[in-house]
């Protein structure tokens, strides 16, 4: 049986490469099959609000995110207290994803085999 | 026990050094590498053109001694790299580039090899940041 892997995004939008070869390994990983989670912290809750990335002068991300389903790569998470934290509102997420405390982000690491954290 | 080593950060970060340091010390103590794979940043440790100071550790020297000396596997992430400007002779003809920084014992391969070092290894150890 595969082991399965935890992604941990950190990073903003507008923070250069890191988001993008983040979910290039999911969007991998998604294609052998494998049972992956992605968990979106601390700044990388930004990356759920559909930046304006023209503004930015970088691709858009927000096609990789929705990508990910396709992929089989389902089960994204967002820390609550970071939403919190930076005003955001978990119902306005692209994709939508599921809301998680402090508690169940500890269960969802100690579920998973490996993480990764970019 | 197989440690597949993933390596994120660039040879002018102390988590880069540290990555190489842990390697060694995983065979020291008698255990194996089963791959080395370097993403982001981290494929600067396989350039053959960076130049470091006299007096300052030469991390792409000593990271390309300890792959050839142990014949591990090391594999750089082709799509970084190429973002990156570190690339093998055959990306160089292909992209009309005039020099290349890749030589063997490194192999530009793409993100399967990392998750299959994490998921035939007894351990994946990452290693980023400052």
């Amino acid at each position: 049986m595969s082991k399965s892997l935890l992604l941990v995004s950190r990073h903003a939008p507008c923070s250069g490469s890191t988001p993008r070869e983040l979910l290039d390994i999911a969007l991998a990983g998604g294609a052998f099959d494998l049972p992956i989670s992605l968990l979106f912290l601390d700044d990388g809750v930004f990356q759920l609000f559909t930046p304006n990335f023209a503004a930015l002068e970088q691709k858009n991300l927000s096609a990789n995110l929705q990508a990910l389903p396709m992929f089989g790569v389902e089960q994204l998470y967002v820390a609550e207290r970071c939403l919190r934290d930076r005003g955001l509102d978990s119902t306005k997420a692209q994709p939508a994803v599921q809301c998680l405390d402090d508690a169940a982000i500890s269960a969802l690491y100690a579920s998973h085999d490996l993480v990764i954290t970019l | 026990m197989q440690f597949a080593i993933a390596v994120f950060s660039a040879p002018e970060q102390a988590s880069n050094r540290r990555a190489l340091r842990f390697a060694e010390a995983v065979l020291a103590e008698g255990h194996a590498i089963s791959r080395l794979f370097f993403y982001q940043a981290g494929v600067h440790s396989a350039s053959s053109q960076q130049v470091t100071a006299q007096d300052e550790l030469d991390l792409p020297r000593a990271w390309h001694e300890f792959v050839t000396q142990h014949q591990l596997d090391a594999v750089v992430c082709i799509a970084a790299a190429l973002r990156r400007g570190q690339l093998n002779q055959a990306e160089a003809e292909r992209y009309n580039r005039d020099g290349y920084s890749v030589q063997t014992p490194w192999e530009l391969s793409g993100l399967g090899q990392l998750h299959d070092a994490a998921q035939s290894a007894d351990r994946l150890i990452c290693f980023g940041g400052p």
